[in-house]
């Protein structure tokens, strides 16, 4: 068949995104946040999330079919995050996705939020085809993930994930402490900027060498948050000012050098040139930056989508659903739920035996 | 066609013609799982169904989430199809139920209150009273929220006979829209009813490591 047009539907955490893409062109990216709305309570609250996405489905819909030119009736699948997530925030999603695969009678396809994370790449026009295996680093403020990928539709392996706060809930949880708003990630560059990144050596989580064993490719920043705690409060307690700025650009750091240096471990210990990076916190230039320059140092390539395509999105869903498609998978059962712990290795959820794979759309065929 | 879906206790979808005429009633016993069987109870209640031309939706009270579950399905499939979304009370439809079961065996049903259960040691309940000339529930009160233990209380205040509800019909949920469109009628907003504020309280200070 052709390249398929496939709507995807994303609710995993605050924001709502419909994503319109023919194969691997993307048609339309949009998204509606509630990142304001969360703003007051220092974090991302469930109920208000799912609140959210209720309300802004059919406007997203409308919005995104308008940009990109195209009518329901012309859609050859709807795709839609299962998992993992937040499970109530997830389910207005999986709602939503069978309310418009049934009234279209259209396949459904119901995927895998981080395995999306990677599929964003191949949405980028630019960037030549992706080469296999990579690594991929998967940094936002839900989840913190390694991972190894050998092919974006059949084969992604979990190298290791954080045991506690994901690396931006550790920003948003620091920014707190240092009585800066919501979110963190920006205002912690902001305030990092005229700052010291040596100033003070706060601790790498899950960095020694007897975390080598069974957490080499883990994460941990609960430690490093009450550190930076433990530090404000002594500085506070002496009655010395606190240097918001150095202590932003250390924390900020800490959380880079962690990060890029796992990934670039996992890259030597595989044999594997390549590292893709994906979710929201790659918006932080300091994390760009030393992944490019150590990766260089270390010969490995890295990849960056487009940063309207690293933040939580549908047209990463869509786009791996169009993979699958093309790849010749068949659509899920209507009796998948939402999974808020969905393994990565989980794909495509709840694929149906008995279904044939997507049909040529009328008129395209001889 | 009119089709119904209410996920406010349960899950159930159906399908009646526009006099009432129950064309498919399907439900799932399993009163949680609503993301998990909504596709298909949607697709076996409008596989042999004629095109629908309106969806009703049960707007609540109810658990949030399962609430969530069918407003999103039931507003999405209205978009698919581009028809209109009729949103109903859930207690609406409730209370219809009673009240033509009552008129078929000739009992007086009074003033009555629909009772459901809202968690958190809390009861959601609407007062209605008889049939009005377009065939719908009097509201006498709206859905409100009430501790347990002040129910009873509170009805013998209202002159209200409790009857508590645990599944919700989607045909009487279609047949209220049905009724209310004939009449010209708007039984609830387009907004859930939550009856209840997110359960958050504002950041505070953070708490002391040391
Ligand atoms: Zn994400």
């Amino acid at each position: 068949m052709d390249a398929p047009l496939v709507l995807g539907i994303e609710t995993s955490c605050d924001e709502t995104g419909i994503g319109i893409v023919r194969g691997r062109q993307l048609l339309s990216n949009t998204i509606a946040s509630s990142m304001d709305e969360h703003a007051r309570y220092g974090g991302v609250v469930p109920e208000v999330a799912a609140r959210a996405h209720l309300e802004a489905l059919q406007p997203s819909i409308d919005a995104a079919l308008a940009e990109a030119g195209v009518t329901l009736a012309d859609l050859d699948a709807v795709a839609v995050t299962s998992g993992p997530g937040l499970a109530g925030a997830l389910m207005v999603g999986v709602g939503a996705a069978k309310g418009l695969a049934v009234a279209l009678d259209k396949p459904l396809y119901a995927v895998n939020h981080l395995v999306g994370h990677i599929a964003a790449d191949i949405l980028d026009a630019e960037a030549g085809e992706l080469e296999y295996p990579t690594v991929a680093l998967l940094v936002s403020g839900g989840h913190t993930s390694l991972l190894l990928v050998r092919d974006l539709t059949s084969d992604v392996e979990l190298l290791g994930e954080t045991m506690d706060d994901a690396a931006g809930e550790a920003f948003d949880k620091v920014a707190r402490l240092l009585k800066l708003p919501y979110p963190g990630g920006p205002e912690i560059d902001r305030a990092a900027a005229d700052g010291d990144p040596t100033a003070i050596r706060f601790p790498r989580g899950l960095s020694r060498a007897s975390d080598m064993a069974s957490h080499r490719y883990d994460f941990s920043f609960s430690g490093l948050k009450t550190a930076v705690a433990r530090w404000v409060e002594q500085h506070e307690a002496a009655g010395e000012p606190v240097p918001v700025a150095d202590v932003a650009a250390s924390f900020r750091e800490a959380v880079v050098d962690v990060l890029v240096t796992k990934a670039l471990d996992a890259c030597a210990r595989h044999g594997v040139p390549r590292l893709l990076l994906g979710g929201g916190v790659i918006a932080n230039k300091r994390l760009r930056d030393v992944a490019l320059e150590r990766a260089a140092a270390a010969g490995v390539a890295v990849r960056i989508p487009p940063l309207r395509l690293c933040t939580d999105n549908g047209a990463m869903i869509a786009a791996l659903a169009a993979e699958l498609i093309s790849s010749g998978r068949r659509p899920s059962t209507l009796a998948f739920g939402a999974d808020s712990t969905l393994p990565v290795t989980e794909i495509q959820v709840a694929e149906d035996p008995d279904a044939d794979t997507p049909a040529p759309r009328a008129g395209t065929t001889p | 066609m009119i089709l119904g879906i209410d996920t406010s206790l349960g899950t159930a979808v159906a399908a009646i013609a526009r006099d009432g005429e129950v064309l498919a009633d399907e439900q799932s016993a399993n009163p949680l799982g609503h993301a998990e069987v909504i596709g298909d109870l949607l697709r076996r209640a409008t596989v042999g169904a004629p095109a629908p031309t309106h969806v009703a939706i049960g707007m609540g009270p109810g658990p949030f989430t399962g609430l969530r579950v069918g407003i999103a399905t039931a507003r999405v499939y209205a978009l698919g199809r581009g028809i209109p979304a009729v949103p109903v009370p859930s207690h609406d439809g409730i209370a219809l139920g009673r009240l033509l079961s009552d008129a078929l065996t000739g009992t007086d049903t009074g003033r009555f209150a629909v009772v459901t259960d809202a968690r958190r040691k809390e009861f959601a309940y609407s007062i209605y009273e008889g049939l009005d000339d377009d065939g719908l529930p009097v509201r006498v009160s709206d859905a409100q929220l009430t501790p347990r233990d002040d129910l009873d209380a509170r009805l013998d205040d209202a002159g209200a006979r409790r009857y508590e509800a645990t599944t919700v019909s989607a045909a009487m949920i279609a047949l209220a829209a049905a009724r209310a469109l004939d009449a010209g009628r708007t039984l609830a907003g387009s907004e859930p009813l939550y009856l209840r504020s997110p359960d958050v309280v504002a950041a505070h200070a953070p708490k002391r490591v040391s």
